[in-house]
């Protein structure tokens, strides 16, 4: 591993003055971080810790809640305003990972995370993403774990996230702070797809972090669930996962909310499966008939392929689970 | 719970206290890192240094360029290089495989050594390699010991009325014990050595490096008091051991080298990828007429290893005909090695698979189709079986498992929106019994000390033998101490091949009872069972008494086939829209002769289970053949299975005393806990499911792939 600096931002200004330097990176719970830099894959000069920012907290705002870049994945998982107001980004926190991982891992930590593309994390093997310009050895090679969506020939990896499916289904709103300010964009504009810069994972700027998220009340916390389908029940990543978010009125959906994991380079919101979930029916057919509307426009490697009949099959499941049917 | 002794060095355990063999710093130590090709096949064109060795810390790289020669490596003069033997490290610039070490960089500190270990830059010549043994199957040769065999007709089972003939694989699985590999060597003088490394066998370590060094044996100490897991990862002397000898002698201080958890995958063996075919025929009612059983196994190209999948159809069931055929394909990958339940554990996920199937054909219940075909003696040899309890085991997990709830039609169960079924799969190995030595010394104060040079890789040997000890002795656990893992000490074999408890365990017996008989006739007739041992050391003015035995099986080897045997009920939860399998309940049945120590049998059998679950449903070393190299070399990406995915394993035990084997009747259990699991719940799955799975791991992509749905 490469030598590095290691400081402590005091104040959120000092970090992000300090981010300003490029080769520098912020460091939060350092679950991701230190295994990147371990494995060579990245190689900071200087690390701004920013534990001690009072980026903790989380709280019912007027219209939605706040929380913190800095709250916990466990402690978010169990807050009780949380488990309240959004029982499915609790779900999803708690699909992720492994206990001992969410007590370091932060929000914003988790929303950075990169992929698990394992050319990306081996150095010595062709990825646009670590190297751009050398390849991607997953195209044509073990693409089991690989996205079906949104894919460019530079890049089929995915965002390992469950947290981010979570908030990407509940119209979150991720709040970044740089030296103008705060701005906040959706959370469904905050990671990018591949295109041509899969070396991006985000819309984030040089010099800006994270300092909270947003999610604004709903009428989902009765009808959602999160459902993870994976090789093992714990410390596994998606094969496909899905966070599903209803809101029923005698039988009928008013209104819906689908996210997909292990799928795309990003947490993938299915927009037309939701439009043609309203009006409709909560029922096993209605589900199936979305579902299929989402997988419009996938595509499959050679590994990877099953999940052209796993997400369908996913979203109908989780949205039964969401609608009591299961 | 289970009645006996607890651990003896549980608290050790989970206290930290228990030092382990990179928890040791003899002074002046310092750390060597391995460099690893980044190619699968060619040779080193160049190698640089200059950067590492100019690095902060470092005192030496060595490299094939300036090893010393290892004297056990040299060919005589004028003598062909043999064309297969063991991998020699740093002998020539040829690349074998992706991984193997090409450099070992010794600084002052870890962290300093894996620094100057990444300056290390080697350009090579590449040729085109050969990694996937489905594509290399047709160059399989048949390797030397066990292979092809015949007992009958070949391939009987063709005329017969009911047949059926299926492929079967299992992916390459690599041990993962918690306790990555690690060796600090120590030279005490230009030909003395000590190390404390990894083993299940400090004094097979011991002979391994004297052979490798050439270096009289007495003049090696090896060291190795706690092993965290190891499942015959640790029976052998491997390159980086070899490596840290070689640098600690180079620059004059003990080196201690670690493995990561990415080097665990390519460094210290795994369970070969096998290709295997089964061919099985039987009677309208059941008999069956005749196996064919045959594989393909990977090996590497400068070594054979022969793990003999094939056995379990010779002699698990009565079958006049029977013929096996195995082959290797060696590829350009580091040798495999034993890893639990080696062979059996390949072989009897496809025989067990096949009789399953074989029953949905003829309609029988699998227990009763076993049951048809019960082998009374041993079908090979003809020998009788030392002992054999099967039948009471079957009977028993069939009624821990409620078997009769299971629906004989596949598919046809549904709970709560999963598909639900039952399965189960038999697992046999032999039952051996080694040479070994034991000492025990009674000490004025009363205190027992037992001594003998065995490992503990887990299954609680120490306790095991503190238990024999207290029950000849008649003196409590507390007052006995247990020393082992030193090479110093008497004769034991390696831990391996279920055979510890069975030998060593013989020698403490022994030991134990002539000790006994010496302070006997020390009192003269008339003495109780279990005497004041301490008073009478006194009255006689002895400061201690003391035995050493040696003990081995005899003729009894000749006269009788010594097996265990074990069977595992399987209910599984698969949900038919994700292809999710849920091991629902297990229940594991030993029939392994007396359980001398009933709790760390009982954690003997859950660990083998769990070992057996993850093989069914989740280990598969995944290499990318375009360029040779595993791609899910860490705990992340290869999985074993986590608390989640487990359920109250339910271990029972025919607990019946071999009468043949040893004098406590106990035979050996670590391999059969294993054995024939991954084909029970594979069973279970089609039970559940009506899809076969053919092919480990049963992950959900495949069962998605199958389409389920209730028939």
């Amino acid at each position: 591993m490469k030598q590095f600096q290691y400081t402590r931002a005091l104040t959120q200004q000092s970090a992000i003055e300090a981010i300003a330097k490029p080769g520098t990176k912020i460091i939060a719970g350092g679950t991701n971080l230190i295994d990147l830099m371990k494995r060579g894959v990245t190689a900071p000069d200087k690390l701004v810790d920013i534990n001690h920012l009072p980026l903790k907290n989380i709280t019912a705002t007027k219209t939605g809640l706040h929380i913190g870049a800095l709250a916990l994945n466990s402690v978010v998982s169990e807050n009780s305003l949380v488990l309240q107001k959004q029982p499915l980004l609790s779900m999803a926190l708690k699909a992720g990972a492994s206990p001992q991982l969410r007590n370091m891992a932060t929000v914003g930590g988790n929303m950075m995370q990169r992929t698990r593309c394992s050319y990306f994390y081996d150095t010595t093997m062709p990825c646009n993403k670590r190297a751009p310009g050398t390849g991607c050895g997953a195209m044509e090679g073990i693409n089991r774990m690989h996205a079906i969506f949104g894919t460019s020939d530079q890049c089929i990896a995915v965002n390992p996230s469950d947290m981010s499916v979570g908030l990407a289904a509940l119209d979150a709103v991720a709040i970044i702070a740089g030296k103008k300010g705060e701005r906040r964009i959706p959370f469904t504009e905050f990671h990018r797809l591949p295109g041509d810069h899969p070396e991006l994972d985000n819309h984030l700027a040089a010099g800006e972090m994270i300092v909270g998220v947003e999610i604004p009340d709903n009428n989902f916390a009765k009808n959602s669930y999160y459902l993870k389908v994976r090789d093992r029940q714990s410390y596994a990543f998606a094969l496909v996962s899905v966070a599903a978010a209803l809101e029923i009125s005698n039988g009928t959906i008013k209104n819906a909310r689908l996210a997909m994991g292990g799928v795309a380079h990003k947490p993938w919101r299915l927009f037309d499966a939701e439009k043609a979930l309203i009006g409709k029916p909560a029922t096993e057919d209605s589900f199936k008939q979305a579902a299929q509307i989402a997988m419009q426009g996938a595509k499959g490697y050679q590994y990877n392929s099953f999940k052209l009949k796993l997400a369908p099959a996913t979203i109908t499941e989780a949205l039964k689970h969401a609608a009591g049917l299961a | 719970m289970t009645k006996g002794m607890s651990r003896i060095d549980g608290r050790l355990k989970v206290t930290g206290a228990a030092r382990y063999s990179a928890e040791f710093t003899p002074a002046g130590m310092v750390y060597g890192v391995l460099v690893g090709s980044t190619i699968t096949k060619g040779s080193i064109r160049l190698i640089d240094t200059k950067a590492a060795e100019r690095a902060p810390g470092v005192l030496k790289v060595i490299t094939w360029l300036n090893s010393p020669k290892i004297a056990g490596y040299q060919v005589e003069h004028g003598k062909p290089e043999p064309a297969k033997g063991t991998y020699k490290l740093f002998y020539n610039n040829k690349i074998l495989f992706n991984g193997q070490p090409i450099a070992v960089v010794v600084a002052d500190s870890f962290e300093r050594a894996l620094f100057a270990a990444s300056l290390v830059k080697a350009q090579y010549n590449a040729d085109p390699h050969h990694t996937n043994l489905r594509d290399n199957a047709a160059k399989a040769f048949a390797p030397e010991g066990d292979g092809t065999t015949k007992r009958g007709t070949e391939d009987a089972w063709k005329t017969a009325p009911v047949k059926l003939e299926q492929e079967y694989i299992i992916p390459s699985e690599v041990h993962s014990p918690m306790e990555l590999h690690a060796i600090i060597a120590k030279w005490d003088a230009e030909d003395k050595l000590t190390v404390w490394t990894k083993t299940q066998g400090v004094q097979d370590t011991r002979d391994g490096i004297a052979g490798i060094f050439k270096l009289p044996k007495e003049n090696i100490q090896v060291n190795s008091k706690f092993v965290g897991g190891a499942f015959g990862s640790a029976l052998q002397v491997w390159p980086h051991e070899v490596a840290a000898i070689l640098a600690a002698k180079a620059v004059k201080r003990p080196v201690k080298l670690l493995l990561g958890r990415a080097d665990m995958f390519t460094s210290v063996g795994y369970r070969p990828y096998t290709w295997q075919k089964i061919g099985i025929g039987a009677t309208a009612d059941g008999k069956l007429v005749g196996i064919t059983h045959e594989a393909i196994g990977q090996t590497s190209t400068y070594e054979d290893f022969n793990e003999g999948p094939i056995g379990v159809s010779r002699s698990t069931y009565a079958c006049p005909n029977v013929n096996t055929i195995y082959k290797l394909a060696a590829l350009d990958i580091g040798s495999p090695t034993w890893m639990r339940g080696p062979g059996e554990a390949t072989g009897a996920f496809a025989l067990e698979s096949a009789l399953d199937e074989l029953s949905y054909e003829l309609k029988i219940d699998p227990i009763e189709l076993r049951m048809k075909n019960y082998a009374s003696t041993d079908p090979e040899s003809g020998k009788p079986f030392s002992s054999k309890f099967l039948d009471e085991a079957y009977k028993l997990g069939a009624e821990g498992i409620n078997w009769k709830d299971r629906n004989a039609k596949p598919a046809s169960v549904t709970k709560d929106g999963w598909m639900v079924g039952y399965g189960m799969g038999g697992g046999m190995f032999g039952a051996y019994r080694d040479k070994a030595a034991a000492k025990a010394i009674l000490m004025a104060d009363g205190t027992l000390i037992i001594q003998t040079a065995v490992s503990d890789i887990g299954p609680g040997t120490g306790t095991a033998m503190v238990t024999i000890a207290a029950g000849v002795m008649g003196i409590p656990a507390d007052k006995i101490r247990f020393d082992m893992g030193d090479s110093s000490l008497p004769l034991a074999p390696s831990q391996g091949g279920s055979a510890t408890t069975a030998t060593v365990g013989s020698a403490v017996y022994q030991a134990c009872t002539d000790l006994k008989e010496k302070f006997q006739k020390l009192i003269g007739n008339g003495g109780t069972d279990h005497p004041d041992y301490a008073a009478i050391l006194k009255q006689h003015s002895l400061p201690k008494l003391e035995v050493t035995v040696e003990s081995s099986g005899g003729t009894e080897r000749d006269k009788y086939a010594f097996y265990s045997w074990s069977v595992h009920f399987i209910k599984v939860l698969v949900h038919p829209a994700t292809g999710v399998v849920k091991v629902d309940r297990a229940v594991c049945v030993a029939d392994s002769g007396s359980i001398v120590s009933p709790k760390t049998a009982r954690s003997q059998i859950v660990g083998g289970a769990i070992g057996g679950i993850g093989m069914a449903l989740m280990e598969e070393t995944v290499i990318d053949h375009r360029y040779g190299n595993i791609v899910n070399n860490n705990f992340a990406d290869y999985h074993v299975p986590v608390n989640a995915d487990i359920p109250q394993i339910e271990a029972l035990f025919v607990n019946k005393p071999d009468p043949h084997i040893n004098p406590m009747g106990a035979k050996g259990m670590g391999e059969i806990a294993l054995i024939g699991m991954a084909a029970a719940v594979a069973n279970a799955v089609y039970n559940a499911t009506g899809k076969r799975v053919r092919e480990l791991p049963i992950t959900p992509d495949k069962l998605v792939g199958m389409d389920l749905e209730l028939s």
